[in-house]
């Protein structure tokens, strides 16, 4: 399942920490994050649920980027 | 500008009037730096806040660390030695003027690009049983009737119940030429109605229409991320570990050697140095620039009817050497019209023209075939009619079908081939041979651009019917574009017979044809070509073509050469499309199947436009390398400069925010129409 979330963040390298950090969230397949359109679009796994995901996506932006926002 | 573009930006000013102020005060060094700490606080007060939650958090290597040890390290170096507090406050204030710019510059391109490809409706005009309602275009049920007022945006896709107007297209299609249309058209959403009123049923829901899908294609492409993109966020990875590492050991390590060697240290030098390298190694300028490049090279082709899928097709469109294109629907117009009808008995007891037509055109009557098409508008002109059954279609040869009491075959050679009717039609009475079986009929035609369709009759040859398919009057313009932007080779591939395949050729320039293929052939012949092109022109350094998809051979900046681009017309090419390392549809508003399959849409048909999306994406890649060469070379420069002693911190200031505010603006660059 794919979906597509609003974020806001200052600038592209920290645009790029939250792409890793959103890769590396466990239920996330793939994360993109596109800085110029600011969006993320998240991949989930198969029996992930998109909510719990995303918290934790959120959480862990939050942690390498203290200045971004996930709009869930 | 944002609120927090607005704080951000008091805070500058604020900073920078009390250090002009404390400029001129003359106090004791010790008095001085808790004057001087205000501003400092004043400006980079959220630096620090963030550099403490990296370290907090376990990501200590980030900008704002860097800036927060080299300003406090700057701040120390003042407090015992040189009482030069100005330059800490400056490096933070300088940094903070940079991220304004930045923030600035990207927020404004982001704007006028969001502005460039403005084709959502705001609202919709809804007639329902109270009157005209205004609603959001997201509510609007199918066959919902709707009122576009001039001036308005046509929301949703529809057909035109009442009312004439012309239909401004420019934001689809990049063609400032009107459109009238009236009672029975087709619109599509995004238009701008200029004159009158249209009342119109809409034929899909706002997701489906035409202006949400291309907002949604437009903003996913720069999602899909070009191998030039993949490079700098990986160098960007590496690159700031590295310059932190070197910043520590130009420290160290020089200090260190100058003790052992001299038995004294000069260690502030090292260590201001040091920091000075640190300021440096924020990779920002990189990583912005290259994504905005792309993102301004999709904007700028998407406001001339181009919407390319994706920054990667971007790249490998820049590299393209080979252009194949399917002739119908992309270099002829293809719409067919029958000129002539030959027997091949003309005798009492054979069939006049009129019969041979009508019977080929109830053999065709499902076919969807522009040709099928060209025999049923010409056979409406004509009294006999067939009842017709048992049709069927063999792909790439023609069709067979029951009429009346007849078996009928239309197509081309092959199929008379197949049917034994070649030899048949050869017996004729026909001193020139024109009337002497498809062979010689064909080649009768071979100067204009003409395709023949043979019929037979019980197995018996009866006869040809002749129909033309016109160039594109740019045709011949968008060749000699293409020859001039660089494309080096230029391939034609029909389904049409070979003689009328290479009149259309010669007349236009064409380098390479191949006729008579069925749809299997295209994507063997496009295969085939792909493999020529990368061995040609790399020898035996050729990786490409390893596996499905956009692999070729890359040079540094990560762009493809010597791709490969098939131009169709997405009609039955889908595979073709898809295959290449590029496909281009054209013509594609409102076909959602071109959409889907290729790479790089043109939304109307015109086949200079394929000149156009490549030179495009040249002139994009071109700002990209320019973008990286540059920040890279200043960023290293510096880097050299300042390990050697020779440049100090505010040089350092200008590698980092300079430089990104240059490659902001160069980026730019790509949304422009040149």
């Amino acid at each position: 399942m794919k979906k597509t979330y609003k974020i806001d963040v200052d600038c592209a390298n920290c645009a790029n920490k939250m792409e890793v950090a959103a890769n590396k969230t466990e239920g996330v397949k793939e994360a993109v994050v596109n800085f110029m359109t600011l969006k993320m679009k998240v991949e989930f796994d198969e029996d992930a649920n998109p909510e719990e995901v995303m918290e934790q996506v959120r959480k862990n932006c939050k942690k390498v980027e203290s200045d971004c926002e996930v709009f869930l | 500008m944002t609120a927090k573009q607005r704080n951000q930006l008091i805070r500058i000013i604020t900073a920078l009037i009390l250090l002009i102020v404390l400029h001129f005060l003359d106090l004791d060094r010790l008095v001085m730096f808790p004057l001087y700490l205000i501003p400092y606080l004043i400006v980079g007060g959220d630096i620090l806040k963030k550099a403490w939650k990296g370290i907090v958090n376990r990501q200590p290597l980030d900008e704002n660390l860097l800036m927060a040890v080299a300003t406090l390290g700057a701040m120390a170096l003042a407090v015992f030695r040189t009482g030069d507090y100005t330059e800490a406050v400056a490096v933070m204030l300088f940094y903070q003027i940079g991220e304004f710019f930045q923030s600035y510059a990207v927020g404004r391109s982001r704007r006028n690009i969001g502005e460039l490809m403005d084709v959502r409706p705001d609202y919709a005009n809804v007639e329902g049983p109270d009157g005209v309602q205004r609603v959001d275009p997201d509510e609007v049920e199918i066959g919902s009737l709707i009122l576009v007022q001039p001036g308005e945006k046509v929301p949703i896709d529809g057909v035109i119940e009442e009312g004439q107007s012309s239909l401004d297209t420019s934001a689809l299609t990049g063609e400032s030429v009107p459109r009238s249309a009236g009672p029975g058209d087709e619109v599509l959403s995004g238009c701008i109605n200029t004159s009158g009123v249209l009342r119109i049923r809409t034929t899909c829901e706002f997701e489906e229409s035409t202006a949400s899908k291309i907002l949604d294609l437009v903003e996913n492409a720069s999602s899909r991320k070009a191998r030039s993109e993949r490079f700098i966020s990986r160098f960007a990875r590496v690159y700031t570990p590295v310059v932190v590492f070197s910043a520590l050991a130009l420290a160290v390590i020089p200090p260190l050697i100058q003790l052992a060697v001299s038995g004294q240290a000069a260690w502030g030098d090292w260590v201001y140095r040091a920091l000075t390298f640190l300021v440096i190694s924020c990779p920002c300028a990189l990583v912005i620039s290259v994504p905005l490049s792309f993102f301004s090279g999709i904007g700028g082709a998407s406001r001339q009817g181009i919407l390319i899928k994706g920054a990667n097709f971007l790249e490998t469109l820049a590299g393209v050497s080979t252009v194949v294109m399917d002739k119908t629907g992309t270099l002829t117009k293809g719409v067919f019209a029958v000129t002539r009808v030959e027997t091949a008995d003309d005798s009492e007891k054979g069939m006049t023209g009129e019969e041979l037509l009508a019977m080929a055109a109830a053999a065709e009557k499902h076919s969807s075939h522009p040709i099928a098409a060209a025999l049923r508008n010409a056979a409406q002109n004509t009294d006999e009619t067939y009842p017709v059954s048992d049709v069927e279609e063999i792909a790439g040869h023609g069709i067979r079908a029951r009429v009346e009491e007849h078996i009928v075959c239309v197509g081309n050679r092959k199929l008379m081939a197949e049917q034994g009717a070649l030899a048949d039609g050869a017996g004729t009475d026909s001193p020139a041979g024109i009337k002497g079986g498809p062979a010689a009929s064909e080649k009768a035609t071979a100067a204009g651009a003409e395709t023949v369709v043979h019929v037979a009759v019980d197995g018996r040859y009866a006869g040809s019917i002749h129909i033309a398919d016109q160039l594109k009057d740019t045709s011949a313009e968008a060749v000699e574009e293409m020859r001039k932007s660089g494309i080096r080779r230029l391939v034609m591939l029909t389904g049409d017979g070979r003689a009328s395949a290479e009149a259309v050729a010669a007349q236009l320039g064409i380098d390479q044809v191949y006729a008579e293929l069925l749809p299997g052939d295209k994507v063997a012949r496009v295969e085939e070509l792909m493999g020529a092109g990368s061995q040609g022109n790399e020898g035996a350094g050729s990786q490409g073509n390893e596996g499905a998809g956009n692999q070729g051979n890359e040079d540094a900046g990560g762009a493809v050469r010597n791709g490969l681009a098939f131009v169709g017309d997405g009609i039955n090419d889908a595979p073709v499309l898809s295959r290449a390392d590029v496909g281009i549809a054209m013509g594609a508003l409102g076909s959602d199947a071109a959409i889907e399959a290729a790479d790089v849409v043109l939304m109307d048909d015109d086949p200079r436009k394929i000149a156009v999306s490549v030179r495009i994406a040249r002139k994009c890649m071109r700002i990209v390398k320019e973008n990286i060469w540059f920040a890279i070379g200043i960023k290293v420069l510096c880097l050299v400069l300042c390990a050697l002693g020779l440049v100090g911190m505010w040089a350092a200031i200008f590698a980092d925010v300079g430089v990104m505010v240059l490659a902001v603006l160069n980026a730019m660059r790509a949304l422009s129409r040149r």
